[in-house]
């Protein structure tokens, strides 16, 4: 079952192409790489899958609903987590989980047993009544990531969740993303890191709006007869450069 | 409905659980309420004054007298000719001068048409008129008496009254108008930009718009804990205005209610408007400041008239909310004038605020786009 397909899928902001006509399809449970370049396309394709921005043509569908009509109906199946970190952090731990689950509609009656659940998981049964700005950037993120995910969504998106963290702790952190993958949530998350390519099931490379390569890691190494995503993802941009 | 309910509470929570906001909604409005509102109604001891007094006769000495023994006077000279005048008040050494019509004996028994001048240091304001005020007070008690002693028919004393440098002062309870101008739209307008901006800055803002949240509920949850602080701040003006500065509430509280809530919406949604344009909390505050509470402060009427402005500044004026807000206030609280005296106000800022709140919601949505 495909949760994301694209078809064509082009957002151009006046005479300058941004997203150009790609076309990709995401099954449930996979966990899958958006990787690019700054400027490479990334945030907007992204924008226009969370229902955020309108596509200027093609088609997109998201868990089953249209990304041009029916952005409202994505935005209740989706999780999100951005690059900054995006709890409040003036709130406690569990009020932050209280207010998004408030927000994405979780019955009041399921709340607090889901909260206790997820922070025994977590190993943060402590921190509960916590002022999240006194955690550390590690946890905050886990936290976040938890946030994002606490009503179950269909899909989560990750922008470049783990900006900022040593490599152990990305380790830690996808760990939590093979759980939720595990259980059946599909993961799209874009990444500067090239080890956490590796990571990914599949993963697709934009160069300049365009997706120039989707396959798995493994497959993409073969391809370009490389040892390292480093190195496929250096000859894509080296073939944007040429271009240019 | 719970979503508005649950992102409203944390809107509280932010509030609450910051020490300086508190202290900004709560405890900013109360000092500057006193602040401005004791300019006004301080007792003032022993100001110096002078006096000219070409008629030096049984009349004007016992007045003199009668001022100068009393606890807020002391005669600091006797001018000889009408020149001295404007070099006294230069050299700054007295705050307010007598002058006496000549022939003031004669004139107050036989014709009722004896004159005083109350010359006053206008660039004080305030003290200006408290002085005045108890000057004449002191002539009134001065006439009450003869009257009496003598027994014979009532005469007058016409007391005037001339303001150096500052013409047109209004009277002495044009502060709190002003001040609680000035409150609400620091209240409403800096802290909710402020409180959006700081939602952007910090990446907030991007995960609550991707939430099934609509857009127009999380402006008014934003909104809201503002416009409850902003109620809260008018009645607390209130209360200290008629309780401690004396300021009484001549006209209809519930017009005097209708009147602020319509300038809270023009506030709220100018707020908004800013944060639109502006990205980080420091540039919301720096915004707000230069373009809210300055032209509050310098061109509403509050601290200067506009009459005497120049004909650029007057036109800038009637572009500040606050002008409107403080001139209908006046005329409701002060002077207890009815609706129809503050239709102009109430159309004026009812447009205002239409035109505020449509501009700010597209600028809001189309930076979704």
């Amino acid at each position: 079952m495909k949760v994301i397909e694209t078809r064509d899928l082009t957002k151009r902001f006046g005479s300058f192409t941004a997203v150009d006509a790609i076309s990709f399809e995401v099954g449930q449970g996979e966990i899958f790489g958006f990787l690019g370049a700054n400027g490479a396309g990334k945030t907007t394709a992204m924008r226009m899958l969370c229902g955020l921005s309108k596509p200027t043509s093609g088609y997109g569908q998201v868990a089953g609903f249209d990304v041009t009509k029916n952005p409202e109906k994505i935005k209740k199946s989706i999780g999100y987590m951005s690059q900054k970190f995006s709890l409040y952090e003036d709130l406690k731990v569990w009020e932050n989980l209280r207010l998004f689950g408030g927000i994405y509609g979780v019955p009041e009656k399921e709340i607090n047993p889901r909260i206790d659940q997820l922070l025994e998981t977590l190993g943060f049964e402590s921190e509960k009544n916590t002022m999240v700005k006194e955690l550390p950037l590690g946890w905050k993120q886990k936290l976040s990531f938890s946030t994002a995910i606490f009503h179950e969504p269909k899909i989560v998106f990750l922008d470049e969740p783990t900006g900022g963290v040593d490599p152990a702790a990305r380790r830690q952190f996808w760990e939590l993303i093979y759980d939720a993958a595990d259980r059946g949530i599909t993961v799209f998350v874009t990444t500067h890191y090239m080890d956490e390519a590796e990571y990914c099931d599949r993963v697709s490379i934009m160069v300049d709006g365009r997706i120039d390569a989707l396959d798995s890691p493994g497959n993409l190494k073969k391809y370009f007869k490389v040892e390292s995503m480093d190195e496929v993802f250096f000859q894509l941009a080296r073939g944007a450069k040429a271009k240019e | 409905m719970r979503k508005f309910l649950v992102f409203t509470q944390k809107e509280f929570y932010h509030i609450f659980r910051d020490h300086w906001t508190m202290i900004i909604l709560l405890v900013l409005p109360i000092l500057m309420i006193l602040f401005f509102g004791f300019g006004i109604t301080t007792e003032i001891n022993n100001a110096r004054f002078a006096v000219y007094d070409p008629s030096n006769d049984m009349a004007t000495q016992k007045i003199i007298d009668k001022i100068q023994t009393s606890e807020y006077f002391t005669l600091e000279a006797y001018l000889n000719n009408p020149a001295e005048i404007e070099t006294i008040f230069q050299k700054g050494e007295i705050s307010m001068l007598m002058v006496f019509s000549e022939g003031f004996y004669e004139n107050m028994v036989h014709t009722g048409d004896a004159q005083i001048l109350f010359i006053a240091d206008g660039t004080d304001p305030n003290t200006a008129s408290t002085l005045v005020s108890y000057a004449s007070r002191l002539i009134a008690a001065f006439q009450q008496e003869e009257m009496g002693a003598a027994g014979t028919p009532p005469y007058q004393i016409h007391t005037e009254v001339r303001l150096l440098y500052n013409p047109t002062l209004k009277g002495a309870y044009s502060t709190v108008p002003g001040v609680m101008g000035l409150i609400l739209m620091l209240i409403c307008a800096m802290m909710t930009a402020v409180s959006i901006a700081k939602e952007k800055e910090l990446g907030t803002m991007e995960v609550i718009l991707v939430s099934p949240m609509p857009p127009l509920m999380i402006i008014i949850s934003k909104m809201i804990p503002y416009f409850v602080v902003s109620i809260i701040n008018y009645l607390t003006i209130l209360v200290l205005a008629v309780y401690v500065l004396d300021v009484p509430i001549v006209g209809s509280f519930f017009l005097l209610t209708m009147l602020s809530l319509l300038f809270i919406f023009v506030s709220l949604a100018l707020g908004l408007l800013i944060s639109s344009l502006l990205e980080t909390q420091i540039a919301a505050l720096l915004g707000s400041v230069m373009g809210l509470m300055l032209p509050t402060v310098l061109l509403s009427g509050l601290m200067f008239p506009i009459e005497n402005m120049p004909i650029f500044l007057q036109v800038l004026a009637q572009m500040v909310p606050a002008t409107w807000f403080i001139s209908a206030v006046k005329s409701v609280m002060i002077m207890g004038l009815g609706v129809k005296s503050i239709l102009t106000e109430l159309a004026v800022l009812g447009a205002m605020a239409v035109v505020l709140i449509a501009v700010s919601l597209k600028k809001f949505k189309t930076r979704l786009e």
